[in-house]
């Protein structure tokens, strides 16, 4: 195994909690195995904010709420040769994605950022006004599932994944032999 | 279904296993004594068969049919877990999750919930290429013991049944058309009905999700020890034919 | 068409308890029905009709006097789109929508409907006076535009006509005076001429030519129910509402079932898009209809009919009442039939309340009996356990027609005409963009294109056959002929020149699916939203290459697991489209680019943001600068 040469990861956190990057640290000691596979490229974990070259496989956690998160995913697609949706966010939208349900207003986005900071009940915002700096990328419509914005290649559920799925996921990937899961592993919380 | 009418029993097979069955009995009814899992969702035990959620789709002698409702016929060979029917049952179950609002990391019935084991058992986990309906469903915590999210409903009506013919009561049914078709409850909300807590309606087995909720007991178990933690949807099932 | 899920989010619209009925009314009508929960569609659409909605109210006290739950009288309140939980207007326009209505400039009528009367599509006037609405194909695509005013039909709107009709009922006349104002003086049967053409172009031998009075009861009569199945199996009759069962079988099967009653209903349900032949014979042959159930009755050992009349055709109600009521004078129904002594049948009508799925037989039945029109599980089949569970022929109108002519003249001159498998002749209702659309009744076997040749429309790119569950073909297969082993039809014909837009039909037809959905069965219900939304992508140019097998995978998977034919049928005109007209789709969808998808569109995604936060994009607005 040690004769191939290494394989460029990339990871990036869309609108997620950064709880399944810290799933992956769940792998435990078994990190020190998948990093004699693995060289880790643009990602938070090395905090290297742009790609150096193109990887063979990017990793994304969480869906996209605003404008920067399409970017991102737009960037790891034309990067990546294999893209990974890691966890219920990135696969279906996960919880940021309850306001596409709840609001059903003719201006779903105002409603929604009134309610978070001005009207809603346990809200304390002494500027009773929306955050609007221009650094701030602006929001889209509804949250959206990595899927419909970009082609993803393979996708490991779970809210987060457990350390073993994704280890296990990336070994068979990066061996050529993953076939799917084993029906025992699959969570979707 | 007890055998003291042997002269009415019959065999057929099911994905090549030999299975036992006696007159007016469905192939769901047939393949569960002898220990071969068809999948289901709207169908349970000791409710009235429907035949609504599709899932438990076979072939029987080439044509597609619901096996909670087909009757079973001699010498039949029907096909149950083939890659082809795995696939057509994969799509019911994907629509279910993408017709309501499943968020399976806040619900209290991940780890119990029939929808989401049969979301493994059946392997659902390549990017959707359905659309998210994403409705604008209610909550009712009308009732001082019982709560209903509707958001979770996946219209298998089991409730319904075990309201009518278990707790002959009648405290659910379903209103309205096509995609707007849903369960409702028999008043204004659930407090206007005589539903209680202790009703079978009500019980965990019998709302496959997390859509009837009994109040001040969600999330008692420990994630790992819970109903579908031990194994997939319908291994008691096939535990009879080991 | 309506297909938001607002309407499912538990709100509660305008209560109708502002003037609560009075003590009694309620009880009174349900008595009428001697309060038998089996009659609940005839209950609540009179309550409809009086108190113009059913209310919470109202639904207890239906619920008490048929000893039901209100839930189950909200199941079935809910189900019929011509009854309302909330209050409609005393007077209700519904609009028919049916492309064939659109084609002909519906919506210019629509606008002169709410110009006048002051009133958006969907909505109720403040003073209750008016309701505005569309509602799916109500049988006149040979005279549209066609409205329903309450139960009046007004057919070849125009701007000009809809705004007299408009303007008259705002001044408080009746529906009936637009129609003629000398309306109350007229017969039943010159009330329906009067408000609709029957445009019979042309009459075949069997049903629309000379047709002799009760020759075919007559001959029944002499008969033992063994020899009227044989004749009519003789004959090669099947069903002409699409399905074809050979209709001689389905009577046998019937009869051989022992039980203490039969039943013979008559399916004249005729919902799909485009068809109106049935209309066309419950004007003009309503006697030879009836002649043809009471022989089915003799038959199949029947005392009681059902005469299924489709909600729309509420205004033949009184004609086929005065009908009956001429027959059972004549000793034609009622008891000892003709002299008969062991002979007594009688038909009460049924009306449904617009639901197009109802004229499935088994959701037929579930109508009959007081329930959502929803499909029955089966077996048992209707003829083994039907109506109220006693065995029941169920047939279409046209089929009963044929019998009676049967009976009448032999089965070897029926058989000896049309084609092997294919005997008789069939009504083909032709509408569209043709020159003479109307009624044809033309032995099976004619080409398509000889049709065409006879209403006028060779100038056609596309036919519909069979309405919405058929298929559409285009100019290459106007040779393949009109029988049940190459095209099928329950009747209906429609046609379509080069300017229409095929995504746009098939749009509206998936869109009917949607709405015409029982919701009962998974795949019916989610996939036909799922197949609408994506023929929506391919109108907006949001459509890849792959979404063409996933329409021809997620079609296959409705097709195999719905419960009855309406899913088994509702991917038809994408899959016939895909079939026959290919280019439309592969010139409507472009691939991604670097796996990133086109069928995003970022631009909308962050449109509400911009104008809220009232500055442009960093990222995707090309031209910004700070």
């Amino acid at each position: 195994m040690s004769e191939l040469p290494k394989a460029r990861v990339a990871t990036a956190s869309l609108a997620g909690c950064f709880g399944c990057h810290m799933a992956i640290l769940d792998i435990d000691e078994r990190l020190i195995e998948l990093m004699k596979l693995v060289d880790v490229d643009r990602s938070p974990l090395t905090d290297k904010k742009r790609f150096t070259e193109r990887c063979d496989i990017g990793i994304i956690e969480g869906g996209c709420c605003n404008e920067e998160n399409v970017h991102v995913l737009h960037d790891f697609r034309r990067n990546c040769d294999v893209l990974i949706a890691l966890g219920q966010c990135a696969i279906m939208g996960g919880l940021p994605a309850m306001r596409n349900a709840i609001m059903h207003s003719d201006a779903p986005l105002r409603e929604c950022l009134d309610e978070a900071y001005i009207t809603g009940k346990y809200i304390r915002n002494t500027t009773h006004n929306v955050p609007n700096d221009p650094a701030l990328p602006l929001l889209l419509d509804e949250v959206y599932p990595c899927s419909q914005v970009v082609e993803i290649d393979y996708q490991i559920p779970g809210c987060a994944p457990s350390g073993d799925i994704i280890f296990d996921t990336l070994l068979k990937l990066l061996t050529g032999k993953f076939r799917g899961f084993e029906g025992d592993m699959i969570r979707f919380d | 279904m007890s055998g003291t009418k042997r002269e009415t029993g019959f065999t057929f097979t099911i994905d090549g296993v030999e299975v036992k069955a006696t007159a007016g009995m469905t192939i769901m009814e047939a393949a569960d004594e002898a220990g071969v899992y068809i999948p289901r969702l709207c169908d349970h035990e000791g409710l009235r068969h429907q035949g609504s959620c599709r899932v438990c789709t076979v072939k029987a002698g080439g044509r597609s049919v619901a096996a909670c409702t087909q009757p079973a016929a001699p010498g039949q060979s029907v096909e149950n877990e083939t890659p082809h029917l795995t696939k057509m049952r994969r799509d019911l179950v994907e629509m279910l999750f993408h017709e309501g609002n499943h968020l399976c990391p806040i619900c209290e019935a991940s780890g119990n919930c029939e929808l989401q084991a049969m979301a493994y058992r059946l392997d659902m986990t390549e990017a959707t290429r359905f659309p998210y309906l994403e409705p604008c469903r209610s909550l009712d915590a009308s009732h001082p013991d019982i709560a209903l999210d509707t958001n979770r409903c996946i219209s298998c009506g089991r409730c319904i049944r075990a309201s009518q013919d278990v707790d002959g009561k009648g405290v659910f049914g379903y209103v309205g058309r096509g995609i707007h078709r849903r369960v409702a409850v028999n008043g204004e909300n659930l407090a206007d009905t005589d539903a209680e807590a202790t009703d079978h309606a009500i019980s965990r087995e019998v709302c496959p999700v997390g859509c009837i909720i009994r109040k001040r007991v969600g999330f008692a178990v420990p994630i790992g020890e819970r109903e579908f933690d031990h194994g997939l949807i319908g291994h008691e099932i096939e535990e009879k034919r080991k | 068409m309506d297909n938001g899920y607002t309407a499912a989010n538990g709100k509660r619209g305008p209560s109708c308890d502002v003037s609560p009925v009075p003590d009694g009314e309620i009880e009174d009508i349900c008595s009428t029905y001697g309060n038998d929960k089996h009659r609940m569609l005839d209950i609540l659409r009179e309550v409809q009709d009086r108190y113009r909605c059913i209310a919470p109210a109202t639904m207890d006290r239906i619920a008490a006097a048929t000893d039901l739950t209100r839930i189950e009288v909200e199941g079935v309140a809910s189900f019929y789109s011509f009854l309302s939980l909330t209050p409609k207007g005393r007077v209700t326009i519904r609009l028919c929508d049916d492309i064939v209505d659109r084609y002909a400039g519906v919506a210019d009528v629509v606008s002169v409907f709410e110009e006048v009367l002051g009133v958006s599509l969907g909505e109720t006037t403040a003073d209750g006076a008016f309701s505005l609405e569309y509602t799916p194909c109500i049988g006149m695509c040979d005279q549209a535009p066609a409205a329903m005013v309450n139960d009046v039909v007004l057919t070849k709107l125009t701007p000009e006509s809809a705004r007299q009709a408009a303007e008259a009922l705002k001044a408080g006349q009746t529906p009936e005076m637009i129609v003629s104002n000398r309306f109350d003086e007229l017969s039943p049967r010159e009330r329906v001429l009067a408000m609709v053409d029957n445009n019979t172009r042309h009459a075949g031998e069997v049903l629309l030519g000379p047709v002799p009075e009760e020759a075919g009861l007559t001959n029944a009569l002499k008969m033992t129910p063994a020899q009227i199945f044989t004749t009519i199996e003789d004959s090669g009759l099947r069903g002409c509402g699409g399905a074809g069962f050979t209709t001689g079988r389905k009577w046998r099967f019937a009869a051989s079932e022992r039980a203490e009653k039969h039943f013979v209903i008559c399916n004249a349900d005729e919902g799909e898009p485009g068809t109106f032949k049935d209309r066309v014979l419950l004007t003009e042959r309503p006697h030879l209809l009836i002649e043809g159930m009471t022989i089915a009755a003799r038959a199949a050992g029947a005392r009681e009919g059902i005469l299924y009349l489709r909600g729309e055709y509420a205004y033949m109600r009184a004609y086929l009442e005065q009908v009956l009521e001429e027959r059972r004078r004549r000793n034609l129904l009622g008891e000892a039939i003709l002299g008969q002594k062991n002979f007594s049948f009688d038909i009460r009508i049924q009306m449904g309340a617009g639901a197009y799925v109802c004229g499935e037989e088994g959701a037929l039945i579930s109508s009959c009996e007081g329930l959502p029109g929803e499909p029955k599980t089966r077996p048992p089949f209707p003829v083994n356990r039907g109506y109220l569970g006693y065995p029941t022929v169920v047939n279409n109108v046209e089929t009963f027609c044929h019998a009676a002519r049967i009976l009448d003249r032999g089965a070897a001159w029926f058989n000896a005409m049309g084609m092997e498998g294919s005997h008789g002749t069939k009504l083909f209702s032709v509408c569209g963009d043709c020159l003479n659309p109307g009624i044809y009744e033309l032995p099976y076997g004619h080409t398509v294109r000889e049709l065409l040749a006879m209403v006028g429309g060779l100038e056609a790119a596309a036919v519909q056959i069979g309405g919405p569950s058929g298929v559409m073909i285009g100019r290459d297969s106007f040779h393949r002929r009109l029988t049940f082993d190459d095209l099928a039809t329950g009747g209906a014909i429609i046609v379509f020149s080069g300017e229409r837009n095929i995504l746009e039909i098939v749009d509206y037809y998936m869109s009917f699916f949607v709405h015409e959905s029982c919701g009962y069965c998974t795949p019916c219900r989610v996939g036909n939203v799922f197949l609408q939304k994506a023929i929506g992508k391919f109108r907006s140019g949001h459509a890849n290459p792959e979404d063409i097998e996933y329409l021809k995978d997620l079609s296959a998977t409705i097709i195999e697991t719905s419960r009855c034919g309406l899913g088994m049928t509702s991917p038809n005109p994408i899959l016939s489209t895909l079939l026959n007209f290919p280019l439309v789709y592969s010139a409507t969808s472009r691939p991604s680019k670097d796996g990133i998808r086109d069928t995003f569109d970022i631009q909308s995604a962050i449109d509400s943001a911009r104008k809220i936060a009232k500055r442009r994009s960093y990222i995707f607005d090309k031209d910004f600068t700070q």
